[in-house]
């Protein structure tokens, strides 16, 4: 009997402890941000900033995709929610009505700057000069078929497997390699974005490919987002350090990843030009390299004087030592907005104006 | 006998194939050891190659001057004022002292660049422990920036990498040498500080702390429980169909994938019971899920292994059942279920999946302080550093996986010995 009691004990104060934790949670004195893995760099260095300055405690950052983070944001209000998170791309209509539908009514958005992506090759490698259309073509799973492959049955606006094996058909500027392109999978933010801008950006200079989009948005979507999947273009992994390694080991091989891996590694590895404009900072800075995305992130109105330091944490991110040009998150690799939508998002972030739902989202 | 010559004759002439066949058989034996062998050495050798500069970090010598009026502080004692005062500007002041024909905005803002954003923190803390070093002046080491310090450690190697300093910086560094005034110390932040996104202030000590606090979560859960089922199953249950299904769900869940047990503790634990994600409580609870089976699996193993005799003799005495379980098959089987734990344990510190779904998966800075405290754990940290793009993380991404492949090292020899040890034959 006396054992037994002894039992009960041990499961009565693992009961109370996981009781008296959720307590604790009801007064969360950090707080707590999640979402995309491309902003994590930033958001990461704007957090410990915030907390060795001795404004409050550091705030916690999870590495969720900008998608997970969207689905925990938009869960609901209250402190088991995190308070921001943030997106390499825009909040899509969906993910907005989603937060309206579980009481997350009021949200401030944040636009914080720009990452470039960049095509790059082993420094031993000729520099690669493309244009999206070279890329949209050399990477895309369907393509028009190429004059060599027209007869009366497939025309120039027939789509046809990607045919291309080398640089050299595809462009005849190009060398004569085998078309080898390193990339992230589906699941990464990096890859809906190489999608969206470099892939998109080449499929819509063909105008027939172009009018379709009136008609039927989600084919005109599949042909021009969908990458070939016959052993040309390489899913190497979420990890850009991984693809940077095998580039070195491979020389041949193309690679897609974020510019602050290039930037990082500008003895190994080469960005490739597109349109005639190398990936560099200034190029990325002035929108002239085309293959860059904005980086976001979304604040929980109703947290604000709940969850302490979430204003001071807003006040770090959108000051000038911060954002600026001359900024620590530009040391870290993050492109700064110009001046005039800088101060237009500072002035949004101090009077805490929410989105309304009428913003142009996707 | 005739026969008999025949049959010795067909043994002679097979005997030396079959001494070949013997002696191939060994000889894959060893291959096949000595290639895991290898594996291992080529594993060790390229973790320790690239990790081995973690332990020791890049210091410039400053002469810091505790200037009330470049600080900004009026009164040494208002917390307020020394939180806030102008640290960063006593560091330029000092590299601006040191470097005297440095002119021009960005210039300085290159040599600003060489030391870590850290020494300011750290004179503050200074400063704010002992205030009356106000006015007074100190030569101080302090941490260099991480593209110093990757450029400095790859000029001792041959290949420097110049990739993030230029060659202005590259002159300054080389006059700190001249003088001196820079070298690689001991470093000791990274056993102590939390993780940082800059990797010369980065640190395992949160995530040591971290996987700590949860397997000690995870020991105090699943060790009782783990026995506590181990001993019904083996000398209370009834044998039916109930107790043979529990058995095979048992070994099943054994070898369940890891990341399972994430999906139910976020959906149990998170999403039901309404526990906070990213705290040693929760990344316990789903590592407990994980690790019973194991413990369950081996206690029973060691109850088995005490012979019925034992039993007997003490029922014979006329101890009850309880009694006979308590004082004689436990202490006995004791060791068996130790190792059983600590194998169980060893297993739970390696784990990222699970704890991948519940928020431990986090960039946290500050040192947790107890179990409901957001922390990480070391193999975590190693997968967030091995993903970051600073190259300085490389070593340090290597360094940590030497740290958590001694704790293993450790416990898996202690599990051994345990059983060496204790271990007692019938």
């Amino acid at each position: 009997m006396k054992h037994n009691a002894k039992l009960m004990a041990i499961g009565l104060a693992t009961a109370i402890s996981v009781g008296s934790s959720n307590s604790h949670a009801e007064a969360r004195d950090y707080i707590s941000i999640v979402g995309s893995s491309t902003v994590y760099p930033f958001a990461t260095v704007v957090a410990e900033r915030f907390g060795k300055s001795g404004r409050g405690a550091t705030p916690k950052v999870e590495s969720t995709g900008s998608g997970g983070g969207m689905k925990l944001f938009c869960a609901g209000v209250g402190t088991s929610h995190p308070d921001i998170t943030n997106a390499s791309r825009r909040m899509k209509k969906s993910e907005f009505e989603t937060c309206q539908k579980n009481g997350v009514k009021d949200v401030v958005e944040v636009l914080i700057g720009f990452d470039g992506i960049v095509l790059a090759n082993s420094k031993t490698a000729k520099q690669m000069n493309l244009s999206r259309k070279d890329i949209f073509l050399a990477l895309a799973k369907k393509v028009p078929a190429p004059k060599g492959m027209q007869d009366s049955f497939t025309t120039a606006t027939t789509l046809v497997d990607n045919p291309y094996k080398t640089w050299k058909e595809v462009n005849p500027a190009l060398p004569d390699a085998k078309i080898e392109v390193l990339g992230p999978p589906p699941t990464s933010g990096t890859r809906d974005a190489f999608a969206e801008l470099a892939l998109e950006g080449g499929c819509k200079s063909f105008d027939w490919i172009k009018a379709i989009k009136k008609q039927d948005k989600s084919q005109y979507k599949k042909i021009c987002h969908t990458v070939r999947e016959d052993g040309h273009y390489i899913e190497a992994g979420e990890n850009d350090n991984l693809i940077v390694q095998k580039l070195v080991a491979n020389p041949k091989a193309l690679g897609v990843f974020g510019f602050s891996f290039l930037d990082q590694n500008s003895d190994k590895v080469q960005g490739s030009k597109i349109e005639g404009v190398p990936p560099t900072f200034d190029s990325i800075a002035d929108k002239s390299y085309p293959v860059s995305r904005p980086l976001y992130f979304y604040v929980k109105k109703a947290h604000i004087g709940v969850v302490p330091g979430i204003k001071g944490y807003l006040t770090e991110f959108t000051s000038e030592k911060a954002w600026g040009p001359e900024g620590y998150l530009a040391e870290k690799g993050m492109i700064p907005l110009p001046d005039d939508s800088r101060s237009t998002f500072a002035s949004n972030v101090k009077s805490l104006k929410v989105m309304t739902g009428k913003e142009d989202l996707h | 006998m005739n026969k008999d010559a025949d049959t010795t004759d067909r043994i002679k002439e097979t005997l030396a194939r079959r001494y070949r066949a013997e002696r191939r058989f060994r000889f894959y034996g060893v291959l096949a050891i000595i290639f895991g062998l290898f594996c291992v050495v080529a594993l060790f050798v390229d973790i320790v190659s690239k990790g081995h500069g973690a332990f020791r970090q890049t210091f410039i010598e400053i002469e810091v001057v505790y200037d009330a009026e470049v600080l900004g502080v009026s009164d040494p004692n208002d917390a307020e004022q020394m939180a806030f005062a102008d640290y960063e500007g006593v560091v330029k002041r000092a590299l601006s002292r040191k470097f005297e024909n440095v002119s021009g905005r960005s210039e300085r803002r290159q040599l600003n660049r060489l030391i870590s954003s850290s020494a300011a923190y750290d004179i503050r803390d200074k400063l704010v422990a002992d205030p009356g070093l106000l006015g007074t002046r100190e030569t101080i080491w302090v941490l260099a920036d991480d593209d110093v310090d990757t450029y400095y450690k790859s000029v001792a190697s041959g290949e420097p990498f110049t990739g993030r300093v230029n060659e202005l910086q590259q002159a300054w560094i080389d006059q700190l040498q001249e003088h001196e005034e820079i070298r690689l110390q001991f470093n000791r932040r990274f056993f102590t500080s939390g993780d940082s996104r800059e990797p010369e202030q980065a640190g395992i000590g949160g995530a040591t702390i971290g996987s700590f606090l949860t397997l000690l979560v995870t020991l105090v859960l699943s060790f009782p429980i783990g026995v506590a089922a181990a001993v019904y199953l083996e000398e209370f249950a009834p044998k039916n169909r109930w107790t043979d299904f529990i058995e095979v769900n048992i070994n099943n869940l054994a070898a369940v994938p890891s990341i399972i047990f994430g999906l139910l503790g976020l959906a149990i634990f998170i999403n039901f019971f309404d526990v906070p994600r990213s705290i040693p409580i929760i990344g316990g609870l789903v590592l407990t899920l994980m690790t019973l089976p194991t413990i369950i699996i081996s206690s029973r193993a060691a109850i088995k292994s005490v012979p019925p005799s034992i039993r007997e003799a003490a029922i014979g005495m006329g101890a009850s059942p309880m009694q006979v379980v308590i004082q004689h098959v436990l202490p006995l089987a004791m060791p068996g279920m130790l190792t059983g734990a600590i194998i169980g344990m060893a297993q739970a510190l390696g784990e990222t999946a699970p704890l991948l779904m519940i928020g431990m998966v986090a960039f946290i800075v500050d040192l947790p302080g107890g179990f409901t405290d957001p922390a990480t754990v070391l193999p975590v940290q190693i997968f967030l550093w091995a993903d970051s793009p600073e190259r300085a993380f490389v070593e340090r991404t290597s360094a940590a996986i030497m740290i958590l492949l001694s704790f293993l090292i450790t416990m898996n020899t202690v599990a051994v010995l345990l059983r060496r040890r204790l271990e007692r034959r019938w």
